[in-house]
Formats: C-alpha cells, sequence, structure tokens
C-alpha cells in the first residue's frame, strides 16, 4: 500500500481511526451510567431533564449487550493489528486481496488441474475420440475461443475457420496444440510498394483470383502473373503457401479476408496483421491439450484413429 | 448523604422461573409445538422419485420441493413466499395480536422444549429457585449437568436436523456415525446446535424482549379491535385476598405473573413483552374454577370490547374491518397469482445468444448464415430429446441438427447455425423465433425471440 501521495495522509488515516476506535470506548463507558445530584429523585427515569419538563423512563439494556459493544472494541483492535487499516500498516498477516485471490486461483486449480491433466498422458488423438474430453473441450471452447472463432468454430472475417481441412500453419494435432499454446502472428507486409502501380496491384489480384478459378480478367491476370515473383518467397511459386510461416494457399477457394477483387487489393497494399493470442499461461497445458484434441475433431473423424475404439471403450464403461 | 447517586443504564438479567401451567390454551400450545416439531424433523427424512423430497442444494444451485425442482431463475417465487408469509403474518396480527410469538415461533416452541426438560430433571418452579440458591454441591452440579446434556442432545439434533435440509440427510447420517463431517457440515451443524442451545436455554424471553424486530413494530398491524391477552379492569378490581370481599374478581395470586415466560404483570395492560403466550389465561381460568367465581377475568379480548361491553358475537363482527379486508385482499392476490405462476411455468428455459463476433456472412450457394449459442436448462428430473424449431425469415432453415437430448436437469450450451437464401429478410436485423419442444411431451415448450442478420 504505498499509494498515498505524501506521508502525511498516512499519519491523518492512523490518527483517525485511533481517534474513532477510543472515541467509541469513552462514550461506552461514560454512556453507561448517570449522574444525579445529591439527593435527587428520578422516580424510574434517567434523571435527565428537558425543555423544562421532559424526562426519560431508564429501561436498562441487558448487561451482555453492553459486553457486545465493548467486545467490537477488542476486536476493531486485534483487527487493526492483523489486517491493514492504519495507514500504511499491512497488517501482521500481510493479507492482501491480490494474495487471496492468489491463493483461491491455485485452490481451483488444485482442484480442477488433475481433470484435465490426465489427459496429459495421453495421445491427442485418443483424447480426441474421448466423448467426455470431448464435452470438456467444447466447453472450453465455447468460454475461450468462440468469441473469435464462433459458437460454431466456422470463423469469421480475419478469423480463421477450424471445420475444414485447410490449415494456415498445419492440422496435425500437435501443431493445433502449438499454435493454442504459444499463439501465432501472421504478418503479410505491404506489397504497394514492390508492385509499383495501383493498376499492378489490380493485375496481380486478378492473377491471384485465377489460381482458385474464380473469375477473373485473363488479360490482368497474365500482367499480374509477370509480378507474381514478389509474392513467391512466402506464398512459394505455385501459391500453394507455407504453413511455415503461416502463408495461405492461394490456390482454394477459402479465403481469411474475402476473395473479391477489392479486398485482395486491399489486402496487397495495406498488408495484414492478424494475432492468435499465446494460451498456456492463461489456461495451462492441461486445458490446451484437451482443447487441442477438440479442435483437431471438429476437421477429422475421430473414429478413424488407430487408438479410438480402446479410448472410446474406456470411456463408455465408466458410469 | 452527599456522595452523588450513579445509576446504571444497563442491568444483569433476572432469571424468570415460569411456573408450570394446563388448560386449554396450554393444550393448544402443545399441539402446535408437536405439529411443527414433527413437520421439521420428519420432512428431511422423506424421499421422493429416489431423492430426498425436501432438499435446498446451494451448491448445485437446486432446491428440490417434492415434485418440483426450483432453479436460481426462479427465484422470484421466494419473493413471493416471502410477500406471503409477511402478508399472513400482518393479517394474523391484525385479527389475533401476536398468536404467532405465542404459538408457532421457533423461539417459543424451542424455548417451551427446553422449559419442558429443566422441569423433568431439577424440578417445578419453587424446587428450581431453591436449586440455584443452593451453594454449589454435588447434587447441584448433577442437576445441571445433566440439564445441560439434554438440552445439547436436542440442539445437535435440532442443528443435525437443519442442516439435513442443505445436504443429503441421509449422507449426513452416516458421516455423522463415524464423525466425518466436512468443514462446513461441522460448522453449521454446531452453528446451529449452539444457536438453539443458547437461544432456548439461556436467551429466552431476552430475544423477543431486546433482539426480535417483529415484538417492536406489532404494534402497527394492532388497532382498538385486536384481539389481544386482556386483564378485564372492571371485572377484577379492586382486587384484594380472597377472604376480605374487595368487591373484584382478581384475588391478587400472583399465579399470572409466576407463569409467565416473560415475567410481566399482565394486569398492567398490553406491554410490548407479551408475547400472547396466553399461559396467564390459563392460570387466571383454573383458580377461578377453584374459587367458585367464572372464568374469563383474563381472555383474549378487545380494547373496544372491553370498554364497551361487546358480547363475544358484537367481536367477531368487528374483524372484519378495513384494515383486515385489505391485508386478506393482497395476500389473496399474491397467493393467487403465485399458485397460476407455477401452475403455468415451464421446465425447460432456454437463453439464445447470438454471437458477437460475426454479424451475418455468406456460405456456399450465397447462403446468409449466423450462429446462435442455445443455452438449454431442462430443469425436469427426466431426459428428454427437444426439437429445434426456427421462423421469422423466408427460407430460414437450420444448418445444424434440429434435435437435442439433455438428461435430468442438464444445462448445455449448444450452437446452432441458421441459413437463409440469398435476397430474403430485409438488410440488417429481422426479427425471428426459436422454439424448443420435447418430442415426448408438447407441453414442454419454449419460444424465444432473436435476430437474424442480413448483410447489407
Amino acid at each position: 500500500m504505498s499509494d498515498f501521495t505524501n506521508g502525511f495522509w498516512n499519519i491523518y488515516i492512523i490518527i483517525l481511526t485511533v481517534l474513532g476506535v477510543a472515541g467509541c470506548a469513552i462514550l461506552l463507558y461514560t454512556q453507561a451510567t448517570a449522574r444525579l445530584e445529591p439527593g435527587q429523585k428520578t422516580d424510574g427515569t434517567t434523571g435527565h431533564i428537558w425543555d423544562e419538563d421532559l424526562s426519560e423512563l431508564n429501561t436498562p439494556m441487558p448487561r451482555w449487550w453492553m459486553w457486545l459493544f465493548y467486545i467490537t472494541i477488542v476486536f476493531s483492535v486485534v483487527y487493526l493489528a492483523l489486517y491493514p487499516g492504519l495507514g500504511n500498516f499491512a497488517g501482521k498477516l500481510g493479507w492482501k486481496s491480490s494474495g487471496q485471490y492468489k491463493e483461491e486461483l491455485a485452490k481451483a486449480e488444485a482442484d480442477y488441474g488433475p481433470l484435465f491433466n490426465r489427459y496429459l498422458q495421453q495421445d491427442l488423438k485418443a483424447v480426441a475420440a474421448d466423448p467426455k474430453a470431448h464435452a470438456m473441450g467444447e466447453r472450453l471452447f465455447l468460454t475461450y475461443c468462440a468469441q473469435c472463432h464462433g459458437s460454431d468454430a466456422r470463423g469469421n472475417k480475419g478469423f480463421p475457420n477450424l471445420t475444414d481441412k485447410d490449415w494456415l500453419y498445419g492440422g496435425t494435432p500437435e501443431i493445433i496444440k502449438q499454435t493454442i499454446m504459444h499463439g501465432r502472428n501472421g504478418v503479410m507486409p505491404s506489397m504497394a510498394a514492390a508492385l509499383g502501380s495501383d493498376q499492378e496491384v489490380e493485375n496481380v489480384a486478378h492473377y491471384v483470383m485465377s489460381l482458385s478459378g474464380s473469375t477473373a480478367d485473363p488479360i490482368k491476370a497474365v500482367f499480374g502473373k509477370a509480378k507474381f515473383g514478389a509474392c513467391m518467397a512466402c506464398h512459394q511459386a505455385d501459391a500453394h503457401g507455407n504453413q511455415a510461416i503461416g502463408a495461405p494457399n492461394l490456390t482454394d477457394k477459402i479465403w481469411l479476408y474475402g476473395g473479391s477483387a477489392e479486398t485482395i487489393m486491399e489486402t496487397i497494399r495495406k498488408g495484414r496483421n492478424n494475432t492468435m493470442p499465446a494460451f498456456e499461461d492463461f489456461l495451462g497445458e492441461g486445458k490446451v491439450h484437451v482443447l487441442a484434441a477438440y479442435v483437431w475433431s471438429l476437421s477429422n473423424d475421430v473414429s478413424a484413429s488407430p487408438l479410438a475404439p480402446v479410448a472410446s471403450n474406456n470411456a463408455v464403461a465408466k458410469p | 448523604m452527599n456522595a452523588p447517586q450513579v445509576i446504571k443504564m444497563y442491568a444483569a438479567r433476572e432469571e424468570i422461573y415460569p411456573r408450570e401451567i394446563s388448560g386449554r390454551y396450554s393444550r393448544l400450545r402443545w399441539l402446535c409445538l408437536w405439529l411443527t416439531q414433527l413437520v421439521f424433523y420428519c420432512t428431511a427424512w422423506m424421499t421422493w422419485n429416489g431423492r430426498q423430497a425436501l432438499l435446498f442444494d446451494l451448491v448445485a444451485r437446486k432446491f428440490y420441493i417434492f415434485g418440483l425442482v426450483l432453479w436460481p431463475q426462479d427465484f422470484i417465487y421466494l419473493a413471493a413466499l416471502l410477500i406471503i408469509c409477511a402478508y399472513g403474518l400482518f393479517m394474523v396480527t391484525a385479527i389475533a395480536g401476536r398468536v404467532w410469538c405465542g404459538f408457532a415461533c421457533p423461539q417459543t416452541v424451542y424455548t417451551e422444549m427446553f422449559l419442558w426438560i429443566e422441569r423433568k430433571i431439577e424440578g417445578k418452579r419453587s424446587a428450581r429457585i431453591a436449586l440455584d440458591r443452593q451453594p454449589p454441591s454435588v447434587r447441584k452440579f448433577a442437576r445441571k449437568g445433566a440439564k445441560h446434556l439434554a438440552w445439547g442432545l436436542v440442539a445437535l439434533w435440532t442443528g443435525f436436523t437443519f442442516v439435513g435440509y442443505f445436504t443429503p440427510i441421509r449422507q449426513l447420517a452416516g458421516e455423522a456415525l463415524n464423525l466425518s463431517f466436512g468443514p462446513w457440515e461441522w460448522f453449521w451443524v454446531v452453528f446451529y446446535g449452539f444457536a438453539t442451545y443458547g437461544n432456548a436455554g439461556w436467551m429466552r424471553e431476552q430475544v423477543c424482549k431486546y433482539m426480535c424486530p417483529y415484538a417492536r413494530f406489532q404494534s402497527s398491524m394492532f388497532d382498538r379491535d385486536t384481539l389481544i391477552i386482556s386483564y378485564d379492569r372492571g371485572m377484577g378490581e379492586p382486587r384484594g385476598p380472597l377472604t376480605k370481599n374487595t368487591g373484584g374478581a382478581c384475588i391478587d395470586c400472583s399465579m399470572c405473573v409466576q407463569v409467565c415466560p416473560t415475567g410481566i404483570d399482565i394486569r398492567d395492560g398490553l406491554q410490548y413483552e407479551c408475547i400472547g403466550c396466553t399461559a396467564c389465561i390459563d392460570a387466571c381460568d383454573s383458580v377461578m374454577d377453584k374459587i367458585g367465581r367464572p372464568r374469563g377475568l383474563i381472555r383474549y379480548s378487545t380494547d373496544h370490547a372491553l370498554d364497551e361491553h361487546y358480547t363475544p358475537t358484537q367481536i367477531r363482527q368487528h374483524i372484519l374491518r378495513p384494515r383486515v379486508l385489505i391485508y386478506g385482499a393482497v395476500l389473496l392476490l399474491i397467493v393467487g397469482a403465485m399458485a397460476l405462476a407455477l401452475w403455468l411455468r415451464t421446465p425447460l428455459k432456454m437463453d439464445v445468444i447470438r454471437d458477437r463476433g460475426a454479424m451475418g456472412r455468406e456460405v456456399e450457394d450465397g447462403m446468409i448464415e449466423n450462429v446462435y449459442r442455445l443455452q438449454i436448462m431442462n430443469t425436469t428430473e427426466q431426459r428428454h430429446t427437444y426439437r429445434i424449431r426456427v421462423s421469422g425469415v423466408e427460407t430460414l432453415s437450420q444448418a445444424t441438427a434440429d434435435t437435442v437430448t439433455l438428461g435430468s436437469t442438464e444445462t448445455m450450451a449448444y450452437p446452432i447455425r441458421l441459413r437463409a437464401a440469398h435476397g430474403a429478410g430485409q438488410p440488417g436485423s429481422n426479427k425471428i423465433a426459436i422454439s424448443l419442444e420435447a418430442t415426448d411431451d408438447p407441453g414442454l415448450k419454449v419460444t424465444e425471440r432473436a435476430v437474424f442478420f442480413v448483410p447489407r
């Protein structure tokens, strides 16, 4: 707790707190009894007379109730000694809300971690075939992945569809797990300067469209092909892309940002910068393992896995 | 004497030793005690559909009430129940004073039980007073020890039963047999046990006098036609011993004071300490029977009736007054509304959550596709297969499976994809309806509104 702007406020808070507690104790002690003038008759009142003739009947509260008030004062002193409250004094226990949060997080991890971690022993394809792990993976996906990739995992503009066989970085279970663990940062630089004029950009765009059989201007495509050399470093000479750096295959009809001439020209002119965050620290390897198996199962027949029958039999045998 | 006098604003409690009493009201009070406690101690052990009939499962957030399973979404019923309880209490209080306090309040009921134990072990009122005045002795210690042991056992059983409504009681009983409660089960059993022991054994009338808020705001429900336990001053005064014929019916035997569990003298009139337990009525009636005077010197009556010498019929006629009618009308309205709401309640709930990341997307054949997540809650205890239907936009259809199966009291997030042909609907938002209907029970159906987005 070092958020006071100067030392004065620390002292100020301490004085106010101590005065408050001590004031309560003094008030309680002095008001528990009333002093009467010698010889004064009360007739069962408190002896105090307001406005000439108003007096109050003395209906004493139970003594244990008084003790409860004193106990609150003892409590406050003990509390201030143990927990933060007196200015900058952190308390003997060193308690912090952030520390409690971490403790609760660690406890939750200890409680629920094993549920996921036990799958770490299994091959990802076997995990994918386990119906229980599949259900867990689906819940994880809906919680952590659906915001970008959609509840149905079919993606969105700029966010890849995870249910098809087209993968930017590779679609084996191990690579999917690596992608989730460490994230990806896909960069396509702006090619406007390398290609020169707007006309060249349009020509290349039409060539790219022709690669996947889309309707393109054949003449522009011919001129574009001549300039495609600038793209080959990443997308390869045959335009099939390179999964090692996440360069997409340009010969299919799957487009991350869109396959119209305008969108492709925009992509070439401005480049693209795309990030998939890393989930290793946030979720831990156990959950990522289950998630990767689930994502892989979206585009693969899990029963085709050689390990599947064994795994699913095990899962079914459990009630 | 020149030293200043000091008066204290607090005082030690004066022990009250209520005298035992029998009579028609006493029998009624014991009947109420048996009824309420049989319900409390036994209901927890009843089963329904192979589970505990009444169980408030806080961890799973499901309340099982016989055939009904309430979920957090049904919280409104709890609010309605509390309003019903409040208005029931208001109406009863307006008619007949603090009958709840005297006959059904757990504080009174458990105090009565604990007093009975005390009487069985320490003896009658005079014996209890004598025992307390004795110096410490083995006999005194044995009596007191036995009493506290018996109290403790009843209290622990009560705490155990109470916790048994929140954690299955049969499982709890098994844990109790080998003392393997979880830490929170220990805490709550001991906590409620201690609260019972402390409140019924030690605190007693102090709970009503100093702690209970209801005792303090009861007066706002009272009026001059409210039935209260009243001493008929006109009949009783001037009081005096039987041997001197003073002209009043009260022989000043102080029996009504001795039986009072809060230690007041009802002859001073209505006091906030009076919990309406009617012990003084039984006491006075029994004395009047013995000396051959008519009963009813202390009786249920109203201020109006005492002042104007109403007949019982007139008292009854004054029950139906605006205050009671308004309380009754509100009570009837809320009970009716709650009964109707429970009758019409569908034990199937669904929330439609449209994917926020994507508006609408174009898929093969130029179809427009939207993605939704159906949060489905099957609150029944049976397995059901539900058919999903969609409507609202021409050619709207489902690209995902249109049936979904949920087990007993299961919750599921189920993503669906809806498609419409290019050109169907307006560009922008289109209102659609998504409905869910059990294939085996057409009554189990919910319809939710949603939006289908067509890109411009």
